[in-house]
């Protein structure tokens, strides 16, 4: 019988098997950020032991970063030391580290790829759920918890016991003004915020086929939000043409090599999955969410559930988070006041993204209730844009580009939207207080986010496109 | 790790589903480069008012429940990976967390820090929530040897499910770490057949 893309990667990195248990798997490369890093090595110093392989392993600091000044000490005193353990203990154990300052920090999940660190065929893993990301090259990448990281840096292997798959197709062409951040807020809001846990996903059919490097990373990105610890899609030339010429990419006759293996990576015809979801691309409108997990989404153009519409078990939850919301149900979301728009995070702050947003906003004005937040993923995607005039276009309708870092997606840093006041965001979860205390998270595409922030309320970014 | 045995205590009921670990310790107190304290800004946002006053309506605040056990709604854990939520959990005091499902890094988070995530039935879950609402006393009984969960006091109790290797983990506070490391011929073995070292060293 045919192997999956993810059966055909686990197999190739199962060192051995537990019996009754789990597979200790290799992992190819780790990335590490100062967040969920320093309890890490703090263990490895605690059992006497150092790191395995560090070559195996790429830091970065993102999570506290400030996104204006990196040139100065960062000036909160807990994020700095942070941020100072990581190169701390980069340097006692000889892993690369992308600094602040240097050319390659950034987003933990936007350098990966983009150094060519993230490969076809690899496992990766990180402290930090949005590993899923990587799995858009048809790596097999997932979020781990600190202990984790210490086992990988103890013994660059990971015990895990294997998932169920599930194939999720999208067919068809994307409607106007519909991108792959609708098409994955689609398919959370289908399956719940919990459909997917337990399963490793591979995403297929000719509406992700025809995506580009960056929207497929948004798609793998956020299988997380419907529960799975990652996401796949099958690598092809799209994927080769991305990867070739990057700084850590196969060079010669090894590229060569590469690509003929990597070209083996598909799910066979007879493969078997434990769960298929199809859908059809032309059902897909611009999305919003309007409550407080990614689940709770809707089409721009939609209403808010109404309470009969919900499970029994649910209905306590939903009252909470539309009272959280400050919104009721049944209720149309468009026309909504928005006064704070981010665009950026690991899910949606790549060159791409900029682009999207700068195109649209070229030649018109931020709305005047806005208060937007742009920042690119990281010093390459600044530089790119800044290259590209993207930054003089945001300044002309009124935005400024910042420096890199995971920013308001989780609040970390300084750039926080205030107790009780909206957000139109391009990250990935609308928790209740994920952009600081009190603020309310409404998710969306970088396209969507830049036509509310031309209009200062919600609205469905087709209007525009008439 | 703390060697789990077989737990009988009075239980903190929380029925929400889709408990996200940003609820149960929020960003901002990830600052941390230690494993203590985290316990005090468990549920924070739901727990405390702005000037750190408590919340009364949130449970923790409420006198009538406390308990090793903390019983939520369905998917407890979603979100992020922070493996803080599992430490503020453990550093609060509670040594169990039942639901009718959990998220799967928040799972093994627990599983790594000696505090048993214990799946139950959408129907027994809503048996101990009608429970604790009739008597804010009653308890539960988590046996893991046996793999059962049962109301103190009643013959209302179901099994549960947890792998082998994880259960021998548990019960004599062994860890994944000491595991592996003991493994080391076995990895640099694999090493020399990695197709992905062979391209990029």
């Amino acid at each position: 019988m045919g192997k999956t893309l993810f059966e055909k990667v686990w197999d190739a990195h199962v060192v051995t098997e537990v019996k009754d248990g789990p597979s200790i798997l290799y992992i190819d490369k780790q990335l590490i950020h100062e967040v969920t890093s320093p309890q890490a090595f703090a263990g490895l110093g605690k059992r006497g032991i150092g790191v395995f392989r560090p070559e195996r392993t790429l830091a970065t600091p993102d999570h506290n970063v400030p996104t204006k000044g990196q040139a100065l000490p960062i000036k909160e005193e807990l994020s700095r030391k942070q941020v100072d353990t990581l190169t701390d203990n980069c340097n006692k154990y000889g892993v690369t580290l992308f600094g602040l300052g240097h050319p390659s920090q950034g987003v933990v999940h936007v350098v990966g790829p983009e150094t060519g660190t993230t490969l076809p065929g690899m496992t990766i893993v990180c402290g930090d759920s949005h590993t899923s990301t990587h799995g858009a090259f048809g790596s097999i990448a997932f979020g781990i918890g600190t202990s984790e990281v210490e086992q990988v840096l103890a013994t660059q292997c990971l015990m895990q016991s294997k998932p169920k798959t599930m194939k999720i197709e999208i067919n068809g062409t994307l409607g106007k003004g519909v991108t792959s951040k609708d098409i994955v807020l689609y398919v959370i809001s289908k399956i719940s915020a919990a459909g997917g846990t337990g399963y490793f996903l591979e995403f297929c059919g000719t509406a992700i086929t025809s995506l580009t490097m960056e929207a497929r990373m948004t798609i793998c990105n956020m299988s997380i939000e419907m529960g799975a610890r990652g996401g796949m899609i099958a690598p092809d030339e799209t994927t080769f043409n991305y990867i070739k010429g990057r700084e850590f990419a196969p060079k010669g006759d090894k590229w060569e090599a590469a690509v003929a293996y990597w070209k083996t990576l598909y799910s066979d015809a007879d493969a078997t999955f434990d769960r298929v979801l199809s859908y059809d691309a032309a059902d897909i409108e611009p999305m919003i969410t309007y409550g407080t997990n990614p689940g709770m989404g809707i089409k721009v153009s939609g209403s808010i559930p109404s309470i009969e519409q919900v499970e029994e078990s649910n209905k306590l939850t939903f009252n909470k988070a539309l009272e959280y919301m400050g919104f009721k149900e049944g209720e149309k979301i468009a026309g909504k006041q928005v006064n704070w728009v981010f665009l950026g995070s690991c899910t949606n702050g790549r060159i791409e993204d900029l682009r999207t947003f700068a195109n649209f906003v070229k030649g018109k004005k931020k709305a005047a209730n806005i208060n937007a937040l742009i920042v690119p993923g990281s010093k390459q995607v600044e530089r790119q844009a800044i290259a590209e005039g993207i930054d003089k276009v945001l300044a002309d309708a009124g935005f400024e580009l910042r420096e890199p870092g995971c920013s308001a997606c989780l609040a970390m840093n300084e750039d926080r939207v205030p107790k009780g006041e909206y957000c139109v965001s391009t990250s990935n979860r609308n928790f209740e207080g994920r952009q600081g205390p009190g603020a309310r998270t409404l998710l969306v595409s970088p396209l969507t986010a830049a036509a509310i922030a031309v209009s200062g309320k919600i609205v469905d970014v087709r209007e525009f496109m008439n | 790790m703390e060697k789990f045995t077989t737990i009988q205590s009075t239980i903190v009921p929380l029925p929400i589903e889709d408990v996200d670990t940003d609820q149960i310790i929020p960003a901002r107190f990830l600052k941390a480069t230690t494993k203590e304290g985290f316990g005090q800004n468990l549920f924070r946002d739901w727990r405390y008012n702005e000037d750190n006053t408590p919340k009364a309506d949130f449970v923790m605040n409420d006198p009538r429940y406390s308990g090793k056990v903390l019983v939520a709604g369905k998917n407890f854990g979603c979100g992020s990976s922070r493996e803080h939520a599992a430490w503020a959990i453990g550093d609060a005091g509670f040594r169990v967390v039942v639901s009718s499902f959990f998220a799967d890094i928040f799972r093994g988070n627990a599983l790594n820090n000696g505090i048993l995530p214990v799946q139950v039935s959408d129907a027994f879950l809503a048996e101990i929530f009608s429970a604790v609402n009739a008597n804010n006393k009653m308890e539960l009984i988590v046996d893991l040897q046996n793999q059962f969960i049962q109301i103190a006091g009643t013959e209302k109790k179901e099994s549960f499910a947890i792998n082998e290797y994880k259960k021998t983990c548990l019960i004599n506070g062994y860890d994944d770490i000491d595991y592996v490391l003991s493994q080391k011929d076995k990895i640099e073995a694999y090493e020399k057949s990695s197709k992905y070292l062979s391209f990029v060293s």
